[in-house]
């Protein structure tokens, strides 16, 4: 706009240097990939060539009973595994960061550290290390049962078809509590101290000042943290394949989308990989993630914008 | 008033202390229990190592069975390689989007946005073809790129935001002085963004050295295991042996969890800054 108005401006290279590395790489590596595995999605490996089939590998996923019954039951796992985490990590993170922000509350820092332990911790230790707890050989959880009376109710959760799936996800909002904690702390510790003030001026304290004032300030932040999870949830592997393995015992039951592309991907005992069908599962959790972050940018975040301000 | 609080003030702390306990559980008990032997794990899993129990069979198995040593360094050249080109790159791009007022200025960073939602995960396959095709699979390059790729659409973002706060009137200053667009960036923007620096390297690393994926498909091979995934590996082959799983569970939790105690500070310091909004 500016450069307009005066003609002779030289050209600035120095913005196209300080562009030039992260654009090249993140165009490279980041966006090509992700496009040249949306177009291999409608190729397919015939006798050697690439050949062009257009939708035929959707066709495939949704139409062959060998892949889509897999599909949709990973489809399905995976929902449940994003469900138990609105409902059980966003809440309680939401609690605790709540608690946290009270004023006067000694200890805090030591409390949040020690929350966000294990965030910081890879899958791998995490899955291991709750696979040994909840191992009945072990004995650790049912005695621990044992201690409140609870014994009765201990079975080997990740074992059972019914349980596994709602086990791994609880694990996952275990280890992942700490960011929805962390960031809504962020947000209530900005509210304002006037509006704080006015509140309890008017008798508005405690719960009911929690519920009435912080709350619906804090709603873009429950927003953002929600469209974290589903991006999150819906790109998750590495917990499912380190607890249970590739074939995401038991009986497929804790089959989500990441496991079931590295394994169309890649193949698994008698099947043999296939990265043309591993590109349009990718492509389908392309379109998944995409629509919910649509969802959130134009329905939720426009509305949380105008009740903000 | 602090009457009526007191007991919502013990509540309060009832609660934390509680989840505190939930979230530290199974990592005290992990550590505790890679200090006894077989006899101490199964005995009395909740009590801590006594002289009776006090056992480093499994260290020993996991030192001699292992080449962590190995997989340790690999992580660590992969994780401070990616991190130096996601800041210098990032705070680059960044510098130049808050900066200057040019066309496509905010087209850019949306694009370079993008990534934040969009898992880079999801262009694995076509990342592995690219890899081959390049002669890069198995080594660590190709990691680096990988997560060089990864980390840059956050760090840009909230770079950016942090620049646009450093005062025009320096900058300004230091150009009339005569200091190249570069030298400013260098000398003045990056000095004065360094704390945003270390949050934004925090948010970086740990899912860089905690990464699964990307080591088991484009780097397998035996000379450039990460440490994350040579543990995944090793205690899929030791399933019985538990002395060496908890050890070895343990030498994977330490690293991470001494620097965490180090840095906890700056990290959540940058996290409740308002970094991310």
């Amino acid at each position: 706009m500016a450069a307009e108005t005066r003609p002779k401006r030289p050209i600035r290279w120095h913005i196209g240097i300080f562009l030039a590395p992260a654009v090249l790489v993140y165009t490279a590596i980041m966006i090509l990939p992700l496009a040249g595995t949306l177009q291999l999605s409608l190729f397919r490996n015939i006798e050697q060539h690439q050949i062009f089939v257009g939708l035929e590998n959707f066709r495939t996923l949704f139409g062959d009973p060998n892949w889509s019954v897999g599909f949709w039951n990973a489809l399905r796992n995976n929902t449940w595994f994003f469900i138990i985490h609105m409902l059980v990590q966003n809440p309680i993170g939401v609690m605790l960061a709540a608690l946290l922000s009270s004023p006067r509350l000694r200890f805090a820092a030591f409390y949040r550290t020690a929350i966000f332990v294990p965030t910081i911790l890879s899958f791998v230790i995490v899955g291991f290390a709750w696979k040994l707890i909840l191992s009945p050989l072990w004995g650790v959880a049912p005695h621990l049962l044992d201690l409140v009376g609870l014994k009765s109710l201990f079975t080997p959760w990740l074992g059972k078809e019914e349980y596994a799936l709602t086990a791994l996800s609880l694990i996952s909002v275990w280890q992942f509590v700490g960011i929805p904690m962390m960031l809504i702390y962020a947000a209530l510790l900005s509210i304002p101290e006037e509006v704080i003030e006015a509140a309890e001026c008017d008798g508005i304290t405690g719960l009911s000042q929690f519920w009435k004032i912080k709350l619906p300030l804090i709603l873009p932040s429950i927003g953002i943290i929600s469209i974290l999870t589903f991006v999150g949830n819906f790109n998750a592997f590495d917990l499912i394949y380190t607890a249970q393995g590739a074939l995401a015992g038991p009986n497929y039951s804790t089959d989500i989308l990441g496991t079931f592309l590295y394994r169309a991907f890649f193949g698994f005992q008698l099947q043999v990989g296939d990265p043309n069908m591993g590109a349009a599962i990718a492509t389908m959790m392309f379109l998944i993630i995409l629509g919910g972050v649509c969802v959130y940018l134009f329905l939720v975040q426009t509305r949380l914008r105008r009740y903000q301000f | 008033m602090s009457t009526r609080s007191l007991p919502r003030t013990i509540g309060a702390h009832a609660i934390l202390l509680t989840y505190t306990a939930i979230a530290l559980f199974p990592v005290i008990l992990v550590i505790m229990n890679s200090f006894k032997s077989r006899a101490g794990i199964f005995g009395a899993p909740l009590t801590p190592p006594t002289p009776k129990t006090f056992d480093l069979i499994g260290y020993s198995t996991v030192i001699g069975q292992g080449d962590f040593i190995h997989y340790f360094q690999n992580s660590l050249v992969v994780t401070v390689a990616s991190l130096f080109f996601v800041l210098l790159f990032g705070a680059m791009a960044a510098f130049a989007l808050s900066e200057y007022r040019f066309r496509g200025n905010s087209l850019m960073g949306l694009y370079l946005a993008l990534g934040i939602m969009i898992p880079i995960r999801l262009g694995t396959v076509a990342i592995l073809q690219l890899m081959v095709a390049s002669g890069l699979v198995n080594t660590l390059t190709a990691l680096i790129l990988v997560y060089t790729a990864q980390g840059l659409p956050l760090a840009i973002f909230i770079l950016s935001e942090f620049m646009k706060q450093v005062s025009d009137d320096l900058k300004n200053a230091g150009r009339i002085d005569g200091l190249s667009e570069y030298t400013i960036f260098f000398r003045l923007v990056l000095p004065l963004v360094r704390p945003s620096m270390a949050t934004v390297a925090v948010f970086t690393m740990i899912p860089i050295w905690n990464d699964l994926w990307f080591p088991l498909i484009l780097a397998p091979s035996e000379e450039t295991k990460t440490v994350t995934l040579g543990a995944q590996l090793f205690l899929g082959q030791f399933v019985t042996n538990w002395n060496a799983i908890l050890a070895a569970l343990s030498l994977a939790i330490m690293p991470v969890l001494i620097l965490y105690v180090i840095f906890s500070r700056q990290l959540i310091r940058g996290i409740t800054s308002g970094a991310v909004k």
